[in-house]
């Protein structure tokens, strides 16, 4: 489905969406998830009520315009539109340290798009409409026409993928985020947690991938054993944080790191599993930050040993969150084991070194998140003001179950979901056909 | 009937969905019946797909049924599908059958807890996923099972959960499985490079094309034992099975015993096509197999805690599956998993008798005399207690003795020795708790002795009935050195190619050597049996004595693995993640970039000063820079 209008016609900038196997589930990822935010900040948010929904609902346009752009210029515009709500919501209705940390996100984030900006303005330059015979941001004809020389893809390469990199985060580019989602609000860490990271991820999709694949594949390696580093990293740093928060926000690392790994592993599997995964860590994860709000309400605190024994006072709650962590562990039947599992086999069939790795991230997930959990709800209530915890409203349950009902959905009947995506990547595999990709494709078996 | 096998799973999974959702608050009978009736209903329906699959020819007892397309991206495919052959038959049969009757004994146990739904719920979701395990036609059908039990036994072990220790034994059984799962699925991943397949039913004959000892065969069995090893509480990843004895009894009974540390013996005879083509591979399974056995049964020898003692025989009843295994008995290991089933579910569900009849007291020290008091539980624990030790006749002499057969057969001796071993210890051991359990003086307080009764009906109608299957369930596998016909054999035959075809010891006709060493090892457990009646019965002096010299305090304190385990991989572990965190991410990296923003700040601040908002400088400057421009533009046209 493709929309397109005149824009600034002058610069060969229109106005160019449009929805494919790879960004139609990220869209609907990204609509879902702000109206269950919103739903859930109905009433946590007391001040300054319109204006957090203004820039809300510009967030969510920027997003969208982002993962629909079909035009250089559109997305780098809604690249930029959508730093300047986030800067506000973090800003504003944050944590204590919300100034610096949303500086620092802020950045982070500036810093990486000025190269990519670089990056988009060569490509303008060597890309012809050859309807009008004049330079366009066209997306599809820029990615129709890229047949740069190798040290082009390198540089063209580096100048996109330090952005989307900075924003997935690959480690070492990731310290921006534990603050940054720790400081935001509940709805503000979802969203930052849910979509914007996939926005580096489907940048890698969109643009590294298909337009520079000779470089793509040199930086096989080095993406990789970043992503490596990235999933038993950010799993252990997970395990020591005392703020519940925190320990999310480093679990983050940990699964984008899955994700980053899944696609240079440059083979359906690898692919497949790796956009899943996508879309299941905006669930999970959207779910945890949901559920981590929840008692952040009724204590101002989320400090892990503030809290346990709740498990006895908020059985609801308990088990609600057993059930989400389970789908952030990857837990068969849930999202989570899909996602991850395409990915490691894909991986294992690309190289079995990173296989082996990666596949140990899968028991440090369940030690930071099981230690969590058994931290905040089991034992005995040491705390006084614990022992007269509300459990959880169905006001407050409702955006969470939705989310675990997608979860179960996509972990036993992936089917429907993988069938969309799989024609897309299948294009995009192509470009590698020829390359060494065919004759590890040789290797395996059909 | 068949066509009808999808049911046998779904019957546990919505008695989850009616008790999570619409038996809330309702009597504990109803709940409690209603979870125990969808196990019943599951068991019927096995039943008679059993007796369909008996009435087929013995080759054409395969059957699968798609459900539905699960995974499937590219060239790999994963469909949700079950599988009804002889073994996984078998398996059915025990985990339904030995689930209906300790779901119907969980009625009287957890009569009166707060988590009595909840306890059910877990319980049903727990056979589910076991079905899972065992029905599915691909490795990773198996998987979900395989995990789905994992979860199901880190929440009921944290069962009690206000308790801080039963909450860390439930994650450490949940830790110690992902270990072996991690090797699991790389098992998988292999699996498919290899064969691009990973249907049991598509593997068997790519399998034969590879010779014998191949590399990749031998890793690939290697990777699937490593998953054996966590579930199956194995060397060196058994000890959270002890520790598992934190949950209540009944599930000890059924998770920890009967059914889902058995787990790993299935799948290696599921694979077994795969192992028998690696002799390495076999060889590792048959050493650690008789190790555990042999390791834990010394460790069960001092143990004061009754169902730890259980916890230690079952680790070292698990040894003598893979023992085994490894020596290619592939039918003797799951006949044995059978057996096991039903005298050690019967034995946990007769410590649980004792347990709930002592008022929660399970340090047998503190006990004794219990046999006049508590006689259904005393018969029904001693008919388990014989089967276990070996004592011709009842079930565990049989599994037992074919594989020490089959083992000193493939000229293992010293493994064999090793098991032989092990089974006088086995039978010391459970002597001995029996003596201190039921004979004797009371030891426990007034109260306790007070209070000591019989438990209800519910609870000693499913002893019985395993007790009467430890006695007799072993005739079905009865070797042909005693004029028996051995059935189990000839059930599992179409599936398992066993080399050396001396099933049951059916040897050309010359069955003097099983003759000698079926007596060795009943005279083996009759000098653990005797030993133990002449230091235990009716000797309170050695009771007081337990764990005080040298040896019994290594073997009490479990040869200190936990405290090793602790020191040398949790703690660094813990240690270098604080480093990580405190040192590397705030420190390195986040200087890092903190040192750039001071940097960049800095030199703003120098570059302020040119913005000084004065007006008249900005047109000095700007006319300067005309100047320059232009000088350039000149010099430019000039040259």
């Amino acid at each position: 489905m493709v929309e397109k209008l005149h824009w600034i016609p002058s610069i060969g900038a229109e106005w160019h969406l449009g929805v494919d196997g790879i960004s139609l589930f990220l869209l609907v990822l990204t609509t879902l998830l702000t109206v269950l935010c919103l739903l859930a900040s109905w009433h946590t948010i007391h001040e300054r009520v319109q204006e957090y929904h203004f820039f809300f609902l510009l967030l969510e346009a920027g997003m969208i315009g982002v993962f629909a752009a079909l035009d250089l210029f559109v997305f780098y515009v809604m690249w930029e539109v959508m730093l300047v709500p986030m800067f506000f919501l973090i800003g504003v209705w944050g944590g204590q340290r919300r100034l610096y940390a949303t500086i620092k996100f802020f950045l982070f984030t500036m810093a990486g798009s000025v190269l990519m900006l670089a990056g988009i303005l060569y490509m303008y330059f060597h890309t012809v409409d050859p309807e009008t015979g004049r330079n366009t941001f066209n997306l599809l004809l820029a990615t129709s026409q890229s047949n740069y020389a190798i040290d082009v893809q390198r540089w063209l390469f580096l100048a996109f993928g330090l952005a989307f990199a900075i924003k997935v985060p690959l480690f070492p580019l990731h310290t921006w985020l534990p603050d940054a989602h720790t400081e935001a609000p509940t709805a503000g860490s979802v969203i930052l947690a849910g979509v914007l990271l996939k926005m580096g991820t489907y940048g890698f999709l969109r643009f590294c991938l298909p337009m520079f694949p000779q470089a793509t594949l040199e930086f096989v390696p080095w993406i990789s054993w970043l992503s490596l580093i990235g999933i038993t990293y950010g799993a252990l740093v997970a395990m020591v944080q005392k703020d519940m928060k925190k320990l999310v926000a480093y679990s983050s690392v940990a699964h984008l790191g899955f994700v980053m790994l899944g696609t240079f592993a440059l083979n359906q599997q690898g692919l497949t599993g790796s956009l899943l995964q996508q879309i299941n860590h905006g669930i999970s994860t959207g779910a945890l930050f949901l559920l981590v709000g929840v008692v952040y309400e009724r204590r101002h605190t989320r400090i892990i040993a503030d809290y346990g024994g709740v498990a006895k006072v908020m059985p609801v709650y308990a088990a609600l969150f057993m059930i989400v962590a389970l789908s952030s562990i990857g837990l068969p039947i849930t999202n989570g084991f899909v996602g991850e599992f395409l990915i490691l086999m894909g991986a294992f069939a690309s190289n079995k070194l990173y296989g082996v790795i990666a596949t140990s991230g899968v028991i440090l997930a369940a030690v930071y998140l099981l230690w969590m959990y058994q931290r905040v709800f089991y034992g005995q209530i040491v705390h006084e003001e614990n022992s007269k915890l509300r459990d959880i409203t169905l006001f407050e349950a409702a955006p969470i179950l939705v989310l675990i009902v997608l979860a179960i959905w996509i972990g036993v009947y992936p089917d429907p979901i993988l069938a969309r995506m799989e024609p897309s990547l299948q294009l995009l595999l192509e470009k590698f056909q020829q390359g060494e990709f065919s004759q590890l494709q040789g290797v395996l078996p059909r | 009937m068949l066509d009808q096998l999808y049911l046998i799973p779904l019957f546990p999974l919505l008695g989850v969905l009616l008790n999570t959702f619409v038996l809330r608050g309702k009597p504990e009978k109803l709940v409690g019946g209603v979870a125990a009736a969808m196990v019943g209903a599951s068991f019927v329906v096995a039943a008679s797909c059993f007796f369909a699959l008996l009435g087929m020819p013995p080759e054409a007892r395969h059957f699968e049924q798609d459900l539905f397309r699960w995974i499937v991206v590219g060239n790999f495919a994963a469909e949700a599908s079950f599988l009804a052959d002889p073994l996984s038959m078998i398996m059915m049969l025990i985990v339904t059958g030995v689930s209906f009757l300790i779901h119907v004994y969980s009625i009287g146990y957890m009569h009166g807890d707060e988590g009595f739904r909840k306890f059910f719920v877990y319980l049903n979701l727990f056979v589910f996923f076991m079905l899972l395990l065992v029905m599915g036609s691909n490795y990773l059908v198996m998987f979900v099972g395989w995990e789905g039990v994992g979860l199901c036994s880190y929440l009921l072990i944290g069962f009690w959960y206000t308790d801080e220790l039963k909450a860390s034994a439930g994650k450490k059984a949940f830790i110690m499985n992902r270990i072996g799962d991690f090797g699991f699925l790389l098992a998988i991943f292999l699996i498919w490079t290899t064969f691009g397949t990973i249907n049991f039913r598509e593997i068997e004959p790519m399998a034969q094309a590879y010779p014998l000892g191949a590399g990749v065969i031998t890793g690939i069995c290697l990777l699937l034992f490593t998953g054996a090893t966590g579930k199956s509480a194995q060397l060196p990843l058994y000890t959270w099975l002890p520790d598992a004895m934190a949950g209540p009894t009944p599930v000890s009974a059924l998770i920890h015993a009967a059914t889902m540390v058995t787990a790993g013996v299935y799948m290696i005879a599921r694979s077994n096509f795969l192992f028998s083509l690696s002799p390495v591979a076999m060889e590792v399974v048959a050493w650690v197999g008789a190790l555990t056995a042999l390791f834990a049964a010394t460790i069960g020898l001092v143990q004061t805690d009754i169902k730890k003692v259980l916890a230690y025989s079952t680790v070292s009843q698990l040894g003598f599956m893979f023992l085994a295994c490894g020596v290619g008995a592939y039918t003797a290991a799951v006949f044995h998993l059978m057996t096991h089933a039903f005298f050690k579910g019967l034995l946990f569900l007769g410590s649980g008798s004792v347990i709930h009849g002592m008022s929660n007291e399970q340090d047998i020290r503190l006990m004794g005399g219990l046999k006049s008091k508590m006689p259904s539980t005393y018969w029904t624990f001693l008919v388990g207690t014989l089967a276990i030790a070996g004592i011709p006749g009842l079930a565990g002499f049989f599994s037992k003795d074919e594989i020490l057969w089959k083992t000193y057969e493939s000229h293992h001796v010293v493994l064999w020795a090793i098991g032989l071993t092990a089974a006088f210890c086995t039978a010391f051991y459970m002597f001995r708790l029996l003596y201190l359990t039921f004979f004797g003086k009371f030891r426990g307080s007034k109260a306790q002795e007070h209070h000591v009764h019989e438990s209800p009906k519910l609870m000693t109608v499913p002893l019985m009935v395993l007790a009467v299957l430890s006695a007799i369930g072993g005739y079905i596998g009865m070797p042909h050195a005693l004029g028996g016909h051995n059935y189990f054999h000839e059930w599992l035959s179409p599936l398992i190619a066993e080399h050396g075809e001396g099933h049951g010891g059916g040897q050309a006709g010359v069955p003097t050597a099983e003759y000698v060493l079926m007596f060795a090892s009943v005279a083996i457990a009759l000098i653990g049996i005797l030993l133990a009646r002449s230091w235990y019965l009716g000797k309170s002096s050695r009771v007081e004595s337990l764990g005080k010299s040298g040896l019994q305090r290594l073997l009490y304190n479990k040869y200190w693995v936990d405290q090793i385990y602790d020191n040398m991989i949790s703690k660094p572990l813990v240690q270098a993640s604080e480093i990580f965190a405190r040192y590397v991410d705030q420190g390195t990296v986040d200087g890092a970039v903190n040192g750039i923003g001071t940097t960049v700040s800095s030199f703003g601040g120098l570059v302020r000063r040119v913005q000084t908002g004065v007006v008249q400088n900005y047109a000095v400057m700007m006319g300067m820079g005309t100047v320059l421009l232009l000088g350039a533009l000149i010099w430019s046209v000039l040259g």
